[in-house]
């Protein structure tokens, strides 16, 4: 599946990165001749076959429904780019 | 110094008070200073915290019950959080940023005595096979500075190769630890997912991410590892089992024929065309040392294991594109100075804030999960890593071990491959399937090219099975010498 200029836009534009146009057509061969070699995968018979997420078939254990971990609030935002009154700014979103 | 610069030689001196801590850690940091011009193997040095580090242990150590690895200078992979300390991920999107908390396995190491000299470079977000892919720029091979050190952990591979640390961790998602290993001639390990916390380590792919250790040796890997590895409630995929005490495994002793009744499986798939005659003949040498030492060589099958790439190229980028969303430019790292409205804030600091490899992953994993293209790609690869999966659990019915390269070549010098990312992917061929399976597998070196560039062996085992891994790198190595080569310029 070649991908071409226009869905390289799109794949961008869902995955929230502005695109350099300059790179853009590079780009887009670069992801086709991945994708190709990816695409061996579609000739496999998997009839049958359980996908498998995880390395280990065992049941996610779940902790007591208890609080673990205190308020660091302003540990955690001391790394944030702008924050006022321990919220995050963000860009008006509402008119 | 004349104490051995490793971490079993350095705990010795330590625990009978030959040297001291503040001695080995300013020895430690010397070199480092030294070497950073030549290989670009640090991104932070912590001078001032790991000389109060070594103070407080030459106390401990000085009050006598001092833990194993007390005053032991150390480095860490710069994609585990560090308290107070800069965790960058080698990546502009981090580059300032200071984590708030510990790793799981950095604490434990803290808790173990060892003093952390600084943070290694990296490919950026832990994503690349040659440590080129570092906002802070690449890291040298000691054996030939032209040369790339192996990726993801280069810098952790680079410093202990070239003795500027006893041993450092590195993390595994496709072969990040054994591959730069295998390329600058250290021995490192990565473990069973699942038996070190990944709790604090900045995810890439969190149904592969391992942490691991490089070190000179297999000794000095199971000093760490047992370190390291311990069940962590924090982490949902960390495995709550009795620890395995690695390094009193090794200390037993053992006959003239030590790997007696070792069952050494030999794909085909593994030597095959397409490997070096330098490293296939180093490997085969190897192999026949294995076998003088006991071991008994067996021809085993995984047919499906040459479609380990492919899945891995969808899968750990699918994982990718996921958890690299959480890099918005609002709750931490970097944010672009310009932006019209809160979506372009996302998209030019993402643009910004990433390099090239990782946005193309972001991109391939953006594609395989999108709509129209899941059941094609996303759960196909799931269903062939099942099956991969399964044929290494019949091979290892068959044998103890599976061994071969741990890279298709040696080295290749810098910048010769960044404009083909395909032909860099398929450098990962025998080390991702172990990543697919969740199985432990350890990089030893065993020779050296035609160049003079370290050649590394690989030996995968079963599940939770480290002892056998590296009890067999251990007699390896009490039988051969390549772990101990150093290279020219390096270690005094």
């Amino acid at each position: 599946m070649s991908p071409g200029i226009d869905e390289v836009r799109r794949l961008a534009k869902l995955a929230r990165i502005a695109l350099d146009e300059g790179h853009t057509s590079a780009l887009a061969s670069e992801l086709d001749a991945i994708l190709g070699m990816i695409d061996r995968l579609l000739a496999i018979d998997t009839a049958g076959i359980a996908p498998m997420a995880h390395a280990h078939d065992t049941v996610v254990a779940l902790r007591d429904d208890a609080v673990t971990e205190g308020d660091q609030r302003e540990l955690f935002q001391q790394a944030a780019p702008a924050v006022a009154g321990g919220l995050y700014l963000v860009p008006k979103v509402i008119e | 110094m004349t104490e051995p610069f490793t971490v079993a030689g350095l705990a010795a001196a330590l625990h009978a008070r030959r040297i001291s801590s503040v001695e080995a850690t300013q020895e430690s940091l010397a070199r480092i200073e030294a070497a950073q011009p030549a290989l670009n193997a640090f991104v932070t040095i912590d001078h001032e915290g790991a000389l109060a580090a070594a103070r407080a242990a030459d106390v401990t150590l000085a009050r006598g019950a001092a833990p194993p690895l007390a005053g032991v200078p150390l480095a860490h992979k710069d994609v585990l959080m560090t308290a107070g300390l800069p965790t960058t991920c080698a990546s502009r999107m981090l580059a300032d940023y200071v984590a708030p908390y510990d790793a799981h396995v950095v604490a434990r190491l803290r808790d173990a005595g060892t003093t952390l000299v600084g943070k290694t470079n990296m490919d950026e977000f832990a994503m690349g096979s040659s440590n080129e892919n570092s906002h802070f720029g690449p890291v040298g091979n000691p054996w030939n500075a032209a040369r790339i050190p192996g990726g993801s952990s280069g810098g952790s591979a680079a410093a202990v190769a070239a003795r500027l640390v006893p041993a450092a961790t590195g993390t595994d998602t496709g072969g990040s630890v054994r591959q730069p290993a295998a390329m600058c001639g250290v021995t490192g390990i990565k473990p069973t997912y699942g038996l070190c916390s990944r709790y604090g380590l900045v995810a890439f792919a969190s149904s592969f991410d391992t942490p691991g250790v490089l070190a000179q040796n297999a000794e000095d890997c199971a000093l760490v590892l047992d370190a390291m590895a311990g069940h962590d409630a924090r982490d949902a995929t960390s495995v709550d089992r009795a620890p395995a005490d690695f390094t009193r495994l090794l200390r037993r002793g053992a006959g003239a024929r030590p790997l007696a009744g070792l069952r050494i499986g030999l794909p085909r798939e593994y030597f095959d065309a397409g490997v070096a005659p330098d490293v296939a003949k180093a490997v085969e040498a190897a192999l026949a040392e294995l076998r003088a030492l006991g071991g008994e060589t067996v021809a085993i099958e995984l047919p499906t294991v040459g479609h380990a790439i492919p899945v891995y190229y969808v899968l750990a980028p699918a994982e990718a594109s996921s958890n690299l969303s959480r890099f918005d430019g609002v709750r931490y790292g970097h944010r672009a100075a310009a932006y019209a409205d809160l979506d372009d804030l996302y998209c030019r600091t993402r643009a910004e804030g990433f390099g090239p490899e990782v946005k193309r992953r972001i991109l391939i994993g953006t594609y395989v999960l999108s709509r129209g293209y899941y059941d094609a790609y996303y759960l196909k690869a799931q269903q062939v890593r099942r099956l991969i999966s399964q044929d290494f659990a019949h091979a290892l019915a068959r044998c103890d071990v599976i061994a071969g390269p741990t890279t298709p070549a040696a080295a290749f010098a810098l910048g010769t491959r960044v404009a083909d990312p395909l032909a860099m992917y398929l450098g990962d061929i025998f080390t991702v399937a172990a990543n697919l399976t969740g199985l432990p597998a350890i990089s030893i070196p065993c020779g050296f090219d035609a160049d003079g560039l370290p050649i590394g062996m690989q030996l995968q085992g079963r599940h939770f099975d480290e002892a056998t891994l590296l009890d067999a790198a251990h007699r390896f190595q009490r039988a051969t010498d390549w772990h101990r080569l150093v290279p020219s310029g390096y270690g005094r």
